[in-house]
């Protein structure tokens, strides 16, 4: 009995702690449309901040407390929201998502580069008291938080019903525009909010830290239980947050005690938040759609089928050069480049033709690992029965939020990936417990490519095959159609698509890709373990693809090679490791709003390349000028323009009215 | 039997009633004109209709059919096209591969590899915006985005229209050419149901017109009788003064800002 009791409070304190974080994120996705990824890094590193304050500088405790909770987090809070996420909320999802988790990535990264890996501990609050509660011990600390819990509602409750600035807050929910009208300030709602939210991302996790102990990432994930509790009351009410939050808590610690730490149900213990995160999306009534949102972004542009097998064949001969000449070990680095780099071409079909984001398309890839090294047939149909295999699980991923929209789908994608790294991946059945399979290298039509060198050119051809499919998909129907769909869905329902099935094959197909990236991956390395597809690693695969440019094929090979290059760069500097993480995340911010990331900078290069060089080439080789780029291949070049923060869409200029004479319109 | 008929329909969001008991029909071969002031539950029902929102109470039937709970890409694969208050183009693609990709989207995903016989130039010059057909979409004036909106149901051949403000940023010429364009549609035996703010091109164009007031369907007949409607004209004007009878033709002024939390739920 009394053990029942004391999991219940243990759950309750979890729970308090959940509910004020949970309470931030509702109270800056709800005043600015803005979910926020990174609400839990933001918490971790204000617990970091705190750990400085009072341990490593030694200030007293209440000041440092003061501090965090007052200047610093409010004041980040405030800056984050003026200007990183402002006017997100009325972009595409995808933005958004992407610009929070390069937060994500950049706050990790940068508590390791300020606070390096070491022992920390800090104290409970009032580590000597305690209270005696029918014969179970509950500490001081305990009751501090679930006191502080009630604290932070009540208080919340205040600010959002008394206040003039609360209610603007509310209004805000509906429609910032008119509350501008009315004389309101949506901008300094927003800000508040975020400075509001931020604090009890910080208070959350100071009362966490205790207990889980300072880590960058356990303190991070603990976002995933705000997420469920705040997805429990829609992103929207309060209080189902905060019963979210408790009952989560609790769930969680009656788990702890008493679901068996041995077989095949011990795994359940750590991921009870994703499950309860993914069912509570299941669950949750069909998303209304929008209508009138901002529409058309600037694509990269297409590059003619000649131009394309051209470059194919030259990164082929790349790839032939480098096999025939470099060590083993550098030749196994450049493999991992072709897997990452088609694991983006995966995202290129999913982000960017289609404006879905996925946050675990590593796990697909080791999905397609696992199937591999399982089916234990080393030739293509082996590889393609792992691809579809992948493909089919990335489908029933999308199946049970076929009703909802963008952020759903992403949200129960991470959740899919906590779950398969913690439980399915280390199961006896897959990978086990730490551990890894073998799989052996593909053979082509009877052949066995043995030779590392060999192995990784058919990589890097699988990837130029990927790259062309793609192009040929974009160029016709299917390809208009994505993006028509990315463009705005209801239009497309009107006319007659079922947008649902649809979503669950592009989901399908990016998977599949991903999957077969996977078992190329097992074939390289020969051994295969859950760890080399932690669900962390998709994040920095996402941010890279976007900084890239997750437009076009280009920036999947550039961002493949970079990711390859990060944890090389990392070794050979260890100091500046976390730095480069941060940069990373902090450049995906800054790139986010622009799909096409930095490819564009190579294409303008090309283009500028073109004008200086070309005309002289072209007279001097008369072969390239027989084949020209054919004329209406369905793109439209325009220049680019970065949408900024804030920016309406660009009203339509009367301009080509008055350039070309509107023709009256002929009646038949 | 109508093409259309909104029967019952109430539309709740939370305290706010949208639509409060709406019944109306549009018949094939006429165009129907659904106009009131603002706020009065115009897109909503159109919303409704075409299956965007979910009616709290009431029924949908088209074509014979009841189709209150079928989902968007339904109606419109029974011949339901619409176009929308605020623009849905597909603002990346050019405005001829606006029109393909309702072509595609109409032939299905196995006509997808039969070769397209669709003369999406004709449909173009038929709305009369073939001189932007290689201009982005999201670069065209708000009028001619209009007019590819409409290109673009066209591409399904629907039985019945449903248009949402039409007209917004056409000017005189092109509304008048405008107005031709509609009566050959309803010629060719296709039903038209508008929402438009444009008095002069309604009392025109419409062989009927349903006005809606908070919600409710306060007066149904041809032009002349709507004209004539002192309901109508407080509804509109907020007073009602047969003498007055320069004013009834005038636009209503936009005094209010359309308060989008009650049109579009979703946000």
């Amino acid at each position: 009995m009394s053990s029942l009791l004391s999991f219940t409070i243990l759950g309750l304190f979890t729970g308090a702690a959940y509910a004020i974080a949970a309470s931030g994120l509702v109270l800056t996705y709800t005043t600015t449309r803005v979910f926020n990824i990174a609400h839990g890094a933001f918490g971790m590193v204000m617990a970091f901040t705190f750990w400085d304050f009072s341990q490593r500088q030694g200030m007293p405790v209440w000041l440092a407390l003061f501090l965090v909770l007052g200047v610093v987090a409010p004041g980040t809070g405030w800056f984050i929201q003026r200007f990183v996420t402002r006017g997100l909320g009325e972009g595409p999802v995808s933005v958004a998502l992407v610009v929070t988790v390069g937060l994500f990535v950049g706050c990790i990264g940068m508590a390791q580069q300020i606070w390096p890996p070491a022992a920390r501990t800090v104290p409970p609050f009032f580590p000597a008291s305690g209270l005696e509660v029918a014969g179970t011990y509950v500490t001081a600390h305990q009751i501090v938080t679930i006191v502080l819990s009630a604290v932070v509602a009540l208080l919340l409750y205040l600010l959002l019903n008394r206040t003039r600035i609360g209610t603007a807050m509310r209004a805000s929910v509906d429609n910032p525009e008119l509350l501008r009208l009315f004389g309101g300030k949506p901008e300094q709602v927003a800000s508040l909010s975020w400075a509001v939210g931020t604090s009890l991302a910080a208070l959350a996790g100071i009362l966490l830290v205790p207990i889980i102990g300072l880590d960058y990432y356990a303190l991070t994930l603990l976002v995933i239980n705000a997420y469920a509790a705040a997805m429990l009351g829609g992103l929207k009410s309060l209080p189902l947050t905060f019963a979210g939050a408790m009952g989560l808590g609790i769930m969680q610690s009656f788990a702890v005690a008493y679901l068996p730490s041995q077989g095949a149900l011990a795994n359940i213990r750590a991921v009870v938040p994703a499950l309860f995160l993914f069912s509570v999306i299941v669950l949750m009534p069909q998303a209304q759609l929008r209508i009138g949102q901002v529409k058309g972004i600037v694509s990269a542009p297409l590059p003619s089928t000649s131009k394309a097998l051209g470059w194919g064949a030259a990164l082929l001969v790349v790839a032939a050069l480098l096999g025939s000449s470099m060590s083993e070990a550098n030749l196994l680095l450049v493999g991992t480049a072709a897997t990452y780099a088609m694991v983006m071409l995966s995202l290129v079909l999913l982000t960017g033709y289609g404006g879905h984001v996925s946050l675990a398309q590593l796990t697909f890839a080791g999905v397609g690992a696992l199937a591999y090294a399982k089916l234990d047939q080393p030739n293509l149909y082996g590889l393609l029965l792992s691809a579809l295999i992948a493909g089919a699980v990335g489908a029933l991923v999308a199946l049970p939020v076929l009703r909802l929209t963008g952020l759903y789908l992403a949200l129960s994608t991470l959740a899919f990936g906590v779950l398969m790294d913690k439980m399915i991946f280390q199961a006896d059945y897959a990978f086990g417990y730490n551990g890894t399979l073998k799989a052996q290298r593909l053979s082509l039509l009877g052949t066995s490519i043995d030779s590392t060198g060999a192995y990784v050119v058919v990589m890097v051809a699988f990837f130029v095959l990927m790259g062309l499919a793609l192009l040929l998909l974009r160029r016709g129907a299917l390809g208009r159609l994505l993006i028509a769909m990315r463009d705005s869905p209801q239009a497309c329902g009107t006319l007659g698509l079922d947008l649902r099935w649809f979503r669950v094959g592009l989901f399908g197909a990016s998977a599949a890709m991903a999957g077969l990236a996977g078992g190329l991956f097992a074939g390289l390395r020969g051994t295969v373990g859950g760890a080399d597809f932690q669900f962390f690693n998709s994040l920095p695969l996402l941010l890279l693809a976007v900084v890239f440019g997750v437009t076009s094929v280009t920036g999947a090979a550039l961002g493949g090679v970079g990711l390859m290059l990060l944890p090389v760069l990392q070794s050979s500097n260890p100091s500046a490791a976390g730095a480069i993480f941060a940069v990373i995340g902090f450049g995906a911010v800054a790139l986010g709003r622009d799909p096409n990331g930095l490819s564009n900078l190579v294409f303008s290069l090309g283009r500028r390349l073109d004008r200086r060089f070309g005309t002289d080439l072209r007279r001097r080789l008369p072969l390239v000028a027989a084949r020209r780029a054919p004329g209406d291949d369905g793109s439209v070049e325009v220049p680019l323009h970065r949408l900024k923060a804030g920016d309406a869409p660009a009203p339509p200029e009367p301009g080509p009215a008055t350039a070309k004479e509107v023709p009256a319109h002929v009646a038949p | 039997m109508s093409l259309l008929e909104v029967d019952g329909v109430v539309v709740q969001f939370g305290g706010v009633i949208a639509v409060n008991g709406a019944g109306f029909t549009a018949e094939a071969g006429r165009v129907t004109g659904l106009i009131g002031p603002n706020g009065a539950g115009k897109t909503t029902c159109f919303n409704v209709i075409s299956g965007l929102q979910k009616p709290t109470r009431g029924t949908i039937r088209f074509d014979g059919r009841t189709v209150t709970g079928a989902p968007v890409h339904r109606r419109s694969k029974r011949g339901m096209g619409r176009t929308f208050q605020r623009l849905e183009a597909f603002g990346s693609l050019s405005v001829r591969d606006n029109v393909r990709v309702a072509f595609d989207i109409d032939r299905g995903i196995t006509g997808l590899l039969r070769p397209a016989a669709a003369n999406v130039d004709a449909l173009l010059e038929r709305v009369g915006i073939s001189a932007y057909a290689p201009d982005r979409a999201d670069a065209i004036p708000t009028g001619t985005a209009r007019l590819l909106e409409l290109a673009r149901c066209l591409a399904a051949d629907p039985k019945l229209l449903l248009l949402d403000e039409p007209s917004s940023g056409l000017d005189e010429s092109e509304t008048d050419a405008f107005g031709d364009l509609l009566r050959g549609l309803a010629a060719e035996g296709r039903g038209i149901l508008m929402v438009e703010h444009d008095m002069d091109l309604v009392m025109t164009v419409c062989d009927e017109i349903h006005v809606l007031d908070f919600g409710e369907v306060i007066a149904s007949g041809a032009p002349a009788d709507i004209r004539a409607n002192p309901r109508v004209q407080e509804a509109y004007l907020g007073y009602s003064d047969p003498a007055d009878e320069t004013r009834h033709d005038l636009p209503p002024v936009d005094l209010t800002a359309e308060f989008p939390a009650v049109q579009e739920p979703g946000r």
